[in-house]
Parts: structure tokens; sequence; C-alpha cells
């Protein structure tokens, strides 16, 4: 049989995908066909100055002083770092250590934004984005404030600076969307099509790659033709969707259904020749660079059984979710609050720590659905489901013997712990209920203070 | 039996005899050749020592210890688990000076159990302050303050440490070998080895100020800078909103600045008994604060 007549059957009848990986129960209905809202201004922005991977931004700004909506509040301290940019008008109340969603006290701005103000942005640095070179693109793109927007929070310059000593052909950009609840970046693409597409392009130029594929879940087919339709044009920018499964929106599954190539262990994407970016990161790309607006607002997913209007909101960076929770209404008694999704959002212990730039959604469950799958946990029963269930094919049932019996250092040297990327397909299908993720997480906070 | 003659069985027999001889002969030269002198005290010393194999003393355990002891490398008194007898008896034994070793504890720095210190959320998952830092830094309002869940009891292999009815780990002086394991096993970084002789003792490690602080916990250190201001010499100093004390200056230390503190977060400690001021409001209440 021809080649070409091969992969046309083989498309007809599966996605591309990856192997292992789970089906959780989407849950994307409640959100899915609601368009992005904007939310009221909260009265008072916490802005953790720490809100990304890397060293904290240094503070620009001094208490009191009054700072417009769109100015930088603090600057990047050093490459790995990215400044702040005033999400309000408003006056700095005053610089000290606030609350975060990991429970820590970190240094943050904290501003009381005025009411009367008409909130325009009034600040911006203008560039002419067809004169710059490569690395004053990258330079423009850290000015933006931009980090990773699907949840990690990594500077984009950083990620879109491909190392001396690589090459990279393929950029791919990730609109699978595969937590359960989300539906922000869905929303994005449908509403903000010219936004990703300029982000695209630009992001293009700054890794000074050729080839650009857009991967998206098949849930989201209209997702895909609309982008398919206003791409047509360019042919150096493809859209492929794929199987619909958890967590096809980890970079180096979505490159394994994409291009069937493998990141090694320990390596980065750049070393098989891929740089991966999500959609909402790329569109506030192509929104704020010709503009020359930093990053300010971001849209997330407030949803769960406990919100009373659940919808997709742009919120200024800093809102509590305390506010965001009056807005959007929700009901009272104990509710389990999440910041991003079900599968690998933190529980969050307090309505006062404030939405990020790495917060993708809210998610309040309420008591009937917190309580209807049993909390007890059983022992291992060996039964395998969470090694079939591992993306990065590890043995997480002997990773999770080795936590409880204390053996940390092992778990890193034999059994490969700092592989695991906290994905939590093995603590969903353990039919003992072992929460796996957590002991690993746990474990791995021993084993980098004793790094340390 | 068909096949099996005799003379098979007195080969087998002969053949495994001349093997034990030879291998019993090269054991015998072995044991001469290869022959290494041990001290005979090392033995001695040991019997005298705990056997805990702690590591307290900084050796890998008590035998090491007992070698080094030998080479006069460490002090019979560095042995902090033995009795102050035992260290004298081999002080006698090895001719030497016993040495002037200050036991070391452990000590938790917060006092904020579940009768004082405030929750921010309900914590219901794996029963281990491990597992429970990572999921939003527990339950706990402070940032800082025990998570309660007994990790540290657990570790001791001791049996040093148990939770009291507040949910505060207890340190029994008289068990603790002061190994170092609660003090690795603590997310908070809580615990710490202290020489008994450093009586004047902060409890707390909450960096906020003020009323701020009082909120999360009613034992909380608020940086009210009543214990520093008549401090001698600079023995207590506010540091980011929190009390430190210069132990390099402990034979300053009296419980006036104990007596001072109108939270309680500083104590003064008698066998390793907390005391506190009259200043600090008396807490009565016996059960959990509820969610706020």
């Amino acid at each position: 049989m021809a080649d070409w007549c091969r992969v046309n059957i083989m498309k007809l009848f599966r996605r591309r995908s990856f192997s292992h990986g789970v089906h959780p129960p989407a849950h994307k209905d409640g959100t899915a066909q609601i368009p992005i809202r904007r939310l009221p201004f909260a009265p008072q922005l916490i802005l953790p100055l720490g809100q990304h991977i890397g060293a904290p931004a240094q503070a620009l700004v001094k208490k009191g002083q009054d700072v417009v909506r769109g100015q930088p509040l603090a600057a990047a301290a050093g490459a790995m770092s990215v400044p702040l940019h005033a999400p309000a008008t408003g006056r700095i109340r005053e610089i000290k250590s606030m609350l975060t969603s990991r429970g820590s006290r970190e240094p943050a701005i904290v501003l009381d934004v005025y009411e009367a103000s008409t909130q325009e942005v009034l600040w911006r640095e203008k560039r002419n984005l067809e004169e710059l070179d490569q690395d004053q693109l990258l330079q423009a793109i850290q000015d933006a404030g931009l980090v990773g927007l699907g949840g990690a929070a990594f500077p984009s310059h950083i990620k879109l600076r491909v190392p001396e000593d690589k090459k990279v052909d393929t950029l791919i950009i990730n609109g699978c969307e595969c937590e359960p609840y989300l539906t922000c970046d869905h929303r994005i693409m449908l509403e903000y099509p010219d936004d990703l597409i300029r982000g695209i392009q630009l992001a293009m130029r700054a890794s000074g790659t050729r080839r650009a594929i857009i991967g998206i879940e098949d849930n989201k087919m209209d997702a895909v033709k609309l982008l398919a339709e206003r791409l047509r044009k360019a042919s150096d920018i493809q859209v492929e969707a794929v199987e619909t499964k958890y967590p096809q929106g980890s970079e180096k599954m979505l490159i394994k259904s994409l291009l069937n190539r493998e990141v090694p262990a320990g390596g980065i994407p750049a070393d098989i020749g891929v740089v991966v970016n999500n959609v909402g990161t790329l569109a506030a790309l192509g929104r704020l660079l010709p503009r020359g607006e930093g990053l300010m607002e971001r849209v997330i997913t407030v949803t769960g059984s406990g919100v009373r209007r659940q919808g997709n909101y742009l919120v200024p960076l800093g809102t509590p979710i305390g506010f965001i929770l009056e807005q959007a209404g929700y009901e009272g008694g104990p509710n389990e609050f999440i910041l991003g999704g079900p599968m690998m959002g933190p529980a969050v212990s307090s309505l006062e720590v404030p939405i990020t730039k790495g917060s993708s959604g809210l998610l309040v469950l309420n008591e009937p659905s917190i309580r209807a799958e049993s909390r007890h946990r059983w022992p291992c029963i060996k039964c395998g489901r969470c090694v079939s269930a591992c993306p990065m094919h590890l043995n997480p049932a002997l990773l999770g013997q080795l936590a409880l019996a204390g053996e940390y250092e092992e778990m890193a040297h034999d059994a490969h712990l700092n592989h695991c990327f906290e994905c939590g397909c093995c603590s969903y299908v353990c039919p003992s209920n072992i929460p796996l993720v957590q002991l690993f997480r746990a474990a791995k906070a021993i084993n980098r203070e004793k790094a340390a | 039996m068909p096949g099996i003659e005799l003379s098979h069985i007195l080969i087998a027999i002969g053949f495994m005899t001349a093997l034990g001889l030879m291998l019993s002969g090269i054991l015998a030269v072995a044991n001469r050749k290869l022959w290494v002198y041990e001290d005979p005290r090392i033995d001695e010393i040991e019997e005298l020592l705990p056997s805990t194999n702690c590591g307290a003393c900084g050796t890998a355990g008590c035998r090491p210890f007992a070698e080094a002891l030998i080479r006069g490398e460490l002090k019979p008194a560095q042995c902090t688990v033995n009795s102050r007898d035992a260290a004298e008896e081999i002080a006698d034994y090895l001719g030497v000076d016993a040495g002037d070793v200050v036991k070391k504890v452990a000590r938790l720095a917060c006092a904020g159990g579940a009768h004082v210190a405030r929750n921010k959320a309900h914590y219901d998952g794996l029963e281990s302050c491990r597992a429970a830092a990572v999921v939003s830094g527990g339950p706990k309002r402070c940032a800082w303050g025990c998570i309660g869940l007994a990790d540290c009891a657990e570790v001791c292999d001791q049996q040093a440490i148990h939770m009291n009815q507040f949910g505060l780990p207890v340190v029994d002086p008289a068990k603790c070998t002061a190994c170092n394991d609660c003090v690795e096993i603590c997310p908070k970084g809580l615990f710490s080895l202290q020489p008994v002789d450093r009586q004047l003792w902060v409890a707390c490690k909450n960096l906020l100020h003020g009323d701020e602080a009082e909120n999360d916990c009613e034992v909380a250190c608020t940086a009210c800078e009543k214990c520093a201001v008549d401090a001698p010499d600079g023995l207590i100093q506010i540091r980011n909103n929190l009390a430190v004390i210069d132990y390099s200056k402990n034979h300053l230390a009296s419980p006036t600045a104990m007596a001072r503190c109108p939270t309680g977060a500083i104590v003064w400690l008698e066998q390793e008994q907390p005391i506190r001021g009259k200043e600090a409001k008396r807490v009565i209440r016996k059960q959990a604060l509820p969610i706020r």
C-alpha cells in the first residue's frame, strides 16, 4: 500500500496521541459556551513580586505613590525574571509580605484602586515591531512581563530564546487545555484568533522557527475549524486536532503526539528541536506587544458546583479570589477552592490569596461533590493501574511505597521521582485512594531541602 | 540402590574433607598474616556507652565514638545521651578529663497549639505535616507555625516526642538524644538543637507585626519591642518583626524579658518546662479555635 494512503487511514480512525494517561470527565459544558466577560476592579489588589519562576521582581514604587494603569511597578531582577505592571490606576498602600497560594508569605505590592478612575491604560512603551531584531524582540517580550499563562508561569523570553548549541525547527502552540473544568484557552482561541495568530508570528520570529503547529484536543473542534479557516493562507502555521486525553496539554505529551519525538530524560524540548507555548500566552503576546503594554490581566475560568454564575472572566492580576467569588456568587458552607484545574491545581486555604499570572482558573467544589468520593486511604493492592496511567512511564506504586517508608533518596535515584511532573493520573486512578502525588510533592520538598 | 556404589560416597566424603582442610588451612594462615590489632579498650568503653547509635556526638555511632575517645579526639561528656556518672567512669578508665558539655535537646520554636492559633481552612487529607505543608502550607493561619500532625513524634526513634492535647509536640528532655531527626523532618523548620542552659527562649517564628501576628495566634511575637528596650547589652533584638536572642550573651539572660512579654511568646525554661510572665494573657481555653 502506498505510504500516503496508510497515513490517511490511520488519521481516519485515530487522532494523534501519546501512550498512557487518563480520561477524566470533562465538566466543560458549564462554561465552554460563555463568552469572556470583564470583572470589575477589586478595591484592593495584591501583587506578589514573585509571580513567575525565577528571581522575584524588584519594586520600583514606594508606599503612598500614585500609579497609573500599565505603569511598571517592579523591574525584572536579572535575565530569569520579568517586570510587573500596574493592573489598575491607584495608590500603593504598602509593600509587605502577603499570603500566596503556596501558603507561604511573600513580599507583595498592595494597590488601592481608585474607584473613580476610568481605568484606561495610560502607560505604554511603543516599539516599531517590524524593525526589531531577534534579541530586541525577546527584550520586548521580557519587558511586557510575559510568562507562561498555562500555569507554570515560566518567563516567555527565556522559553523562546533558543540556546546557542541547539537548533529548533518547530514552534508548538498548546491549545489542548486538558484539565477538566477549564475553558479559558478554548474561549481565547474562539474570541481572540487574530491576537493569537499575531502572537504566533511574533513568537516564530523571536525563536527563529519556520514552522508552527497548533495542537488542540478534539473536544474543541469549533476552535480547530475557526483557526484553520483563518490560517488558510498562512502555510507555515498548521492546526492539528489531537485526542482528548489527560495530560495531552503537558508539553512532553503534546510533542510526542504531534511530532512523535520524545524529550530526553532531564532535557528540555529545545533538545529535540521544539519550543512549546500556550495559546493564552501567545494571544497575550499578540495583543500586548503591538500596543506596547505589559501584562495586566488574564482570563480565568470560574467554575465548579459551588459557583452560581460560572464563566470565563477577564480578571486584573492581583484580584483576591474572595472578591471574584463575591462577584460570581458562591454557595456558602465548607467548600474546596482550587486555583487552576482539579488535576494539578493547588487547593488554596484562604480567600485573601490573589490571582497571579499563573492562575488559569478558580474551581469551587462544594461539600456534596467533595464527600462523593471516599476519603479513606486503603493499602496498595498492587493492581498496577497507576503504572498503566503514568504518562512518564514511571512506577507510582513503587514510589508510593518508598514514600511511606521514608526512603526519599531512593525515590530520586532508583525510581526517577524527579521525572514526575505531578499530573495526578496515578492519584486519580488509584482504587485505594492513596494520595500519591501529595506524597511525591512532600518527598521532593525533603530532597530539595537536603540538597540545599 | 542401583547405580550408586560405596566408592562414590567415599570419594565425595574424601573430597569434602580434603577441601575443608585446605580452606581451613588458608583461613588459619590468613588469621595470622592479616591480623589487625584492635585496642581492647574499645570494647570496654562501648560497654559503658548507651548503644543508641544516635549520632548526636557527631560520629556514626557508639563504636566510632569509643574509638574517637581513645584517640583523644572527643571527650566522654560529648555523648550527651549518657549519664554524668557513666561519662566520669569512662574518663576514669581512660585517665582523661570527662569534659564539660552541656546537654543539647530538641526545642520547638512555636507555642501555637489548637487553643491559641487560628486555622484558615480545614485540612482533610493525609495525616502528615509534610503532606499538609504542600497543600497551601497547611491549615494554620500562621505561615510559620506548627502544623501539628506529628511527623516529628513519628520520626523520633527514642520516643522522646509526644503530642499534647493542643496538637503541639512536647519533647521529653530525659529521652531526647539530640539526634537531629525531628529538625530535618519538620516542614516549617521549627525544631533546633539547643543547649539546655539557654533558658530564655522565643517560642515563635511569626514575622508579622502587631495585630496581624496576634490575629494568627494569641501567643505570637508581635514585635512590640518591650523585651528589647531594656535588654542588657543587646541580648535581645527585633529582627524582621521577631525577637531574636543573642546566645553569645547567654550569661546576661534573666526572666525579666519573659516577664515583659505581653503575649507569652518569650518563655523561661526550667527543666525544659516553659514559664510565662504575668503580663502574658492567661489562656485557659482548652478546645480548638474555630476556623475564621
